[in-house]
């Protein structure tokens, strides 16, 4: 296993937010993780980060026991993340962004990771001398993936890069995600509102609700279950009788 | 003469000179506040032994024989920026960093502790009286002369603004320029983001105490030279003064810190020269007052503007 979280809580002040979540992530994969908003969906990602840090449990990254240690250095063992809210540096330019995404690699390489990142989003390299702040929804999420990249990770957590964005812009991204995890190999843990794209893009998937992991299963498992669409899924409702799905 | 363009030449010169002392210890206070959002109060004290540092490493110097001046104040500097920086990492370790996380008024408080700590730490070591230093270079050039009046920029003059400026440049292209710099900047703007991209947050946090101590350290080698006496108290007044002049630029804008602190000392100088001596703090801090009513930002600070 790549990525193995076991029994993990994690809590704000005192309010419980992760009851003892159990996640496996296997190399190569792209893993996506649904629910509903304030399921702890974020808080997971965050808490593999260890920001917050795990209250219980364990996370363990290709063997290695992370759960106690500080962000950045979970950061160099290859696992990067584009965060909710996106979080670009208003005040820096989409260069210097990038910059500081490449921190803990090799300078030597930078030249080659803007390249490859500008080959992705072709978009930021016309920007590439512009604020962050100044970027649009859709921009500067493309900003953040790549600023991601820039570490060259190999564990990629995305949280919503859809969220906020044109249908079209959409798409695009979720064509990069895929571009990413095939051609580099990149294993992806993806968080997604948008559960159809999220769940034919991934080879397995997790559901989340109240801090605890529902159920899990191959994307296409998922979709094809009555109670997911019913619940996650844009006019499931409508395909699935709402009686029925109750009963699933 | 009071009235005369040499006179207005003359306390120009001197407001800048003091204004040099002032934006020193003011881009410490900004670089402070810009990355971890407090006002670390203790830094007027950094000063303060920073002047202390440089008196001793000169007395040393004298009594080892190193005497041609060049080389003494090289020496000096360099030791004065090196000692007083570790008095600036040591307090951010032991009294901040244990309070990252908790409420400002916390680590606000433990500053004021610091500072009242710090200056009998001095006294004790020190002793409470005035330590004179005796000039080290004197003469000057000759700028203009009215009558009997004759204005003259002196070489320590010359000394302090070309070292002033040399820092100052040297500290923008540190935060422009290197790795260490967007690290700082990347930590002022999202502290929480930069270390989710691997960037050493404490590590960041240590260097620029240790940064805003090494410009206070100057600050206070050039107090020593400029005014030959020093106690265990100046860095009260000097580092009112100088959060005066962070504020006043714009507190987190370093560019503003060093406009500030000339503005101040300019400040300083003219009221002193042209009205009252006695009066001249008021001056200096009514200016802020004004400065707080119209323009709370500051002259150079801007209310952010992010777009989400």
């Amino acid at each position: 296993m790549m990525l193995e979280v076991t029994g993990v809580e994690t809590f704000y002040g005192n309010i419980q937010a992760l009851r003892g979540v159990d996640v496996a992530i296997q190399q190569g994969e792209i893993v996506t993780l649904i629910g509903a908003n304030g399921a702890g969906k974020s808080t997971l990602l965050m808490t593999i980060c260890g920001d917050p840090r795990a209250a219980r449990g364990r996370i363990s990254f290709e063997g290695r026991d992370i759960t106690r240690l500080p962000t950045y250095e979970i950061v160099r063992l290859g696992i990067a993340q584009s965060p909710e809210g996106r979080r670009i540096f208003p005040r820096m330019t989409v260069l210097e962004n990038l910059q500081i995404g490449s921190t803990v690699a090799s300078e030597d390489h930078f030249d080659e990771g803007v390249a490859r990142v500008f080959k992705l989003f072709p978009l930021l390299q016309e920007r590439r001398n512009q604020r962050g702040g100044t970027l649009s929804g859709g921009e500067q999420q493309m900003l953040a993936i790549a600023r991601a990249l820039m570490s060259r990770p190999r564990l990629l957590l995305l949280d919503e890069p859809s969220l906020g964005l044109a249908p079209r812009l959409v798409s695009q991204i979720f064509d990069v995600i895929k571009e990413i995890n095939e051609s580099e190999g990149v294993t992806i843990f993806l968080v997604e509102q948008n559960a159809y794209h999220a769940l034919r893009l991934a080879h397995r998937a997790y559901v989340m609700a109240n801090g605890n992991i529902l159920m899990s299963g191959t994307g296409q498992e998922l979709l094809n279950n009555d109670e997911i669409r019913a619940a996650y899924l844009e006019g499931g409702a409508r395909k699935t009788d709402v009686g029925q799905a109750g009963d699933a | 003469m009071l009235g005369t363009f040499e006179y207005f030449v003359d306390q120009t010169i001197n407001g800048l000179t003091l204004g040099s002392i002032y934006a020193l210890i003011a881009i410490g206070y900004t670089l402070v506040y810009g990355i971890i959002g407090m006002i670390n109060f203790a830094h007027g004290e950094i000063f303060m032994i920073g002047a202390f540092h440089a008196l001793i490493a000169f007395l040393v110097l004298g009594l080892i024989g190193i005497t041609w001046i060049p080389l003494a104040i090289l020496i000096v500097l360099i030791a004065t920026m090196v000692l007083t920086s570790i008095y600036g990492w040591t307090l951010e370790r032991v009294a901040y960093r244990p309070l990252r996380g908790s409420p400002r008024l916390a680590a606000l408080i433990t500053a004021i502790g610091m500072s009242i700590f710090l200056q009998n730490y001095v006294q004790l070591l020190q002793g409470a009286r005035n330590k004179p230093m005796q000039q080290l270079f004197s003469g000057g050039i000759e700028l203009m002369r009215e009558g009997d009046y004759v204005v003259t920029l002196s070489y320590l003059q010359i000394f302090i603004f070309l070292l002033t400026i040399t820092l100052m440049t040297v500290l923008t292209l540190i935060i422009h320029r290197t790795s260490l710099g967007r690290s700082q900047r990347a930590c002022e703007q999202d502290r929480g983001m930069a270390a989710l991209l691997g960037v050493n947050v404490d590590r960041t946090i240590s260097l620029t105490f240790v940064m805003g101590a090494a410009l206070a350290a100057v600050a206070g080698l050039i107090f020593l030279m400029n005014y030959g006496v020093i106690d265990f108290y100046i860095g009260f007044l000097a580092g009112i003064k100088a959060f005066t002049a962070a504020v006043l630029g714009g507190i987190g804008s370093v560019p503003g810190a060093m406009l500030g602190g000339f503005l101040i000392g300019l400040i300083e100088a003219y009221w002193s020269g042209y009205f009252t001596v006695e009066y001249k703090d008021v001056a200096a801090f009514s200016i802020l007052v004004l400065v707080l009513i119209f323009r709370p930002t500051g002259l150079l600070g801007s209310p952010d503007i992010e777009k989400v």
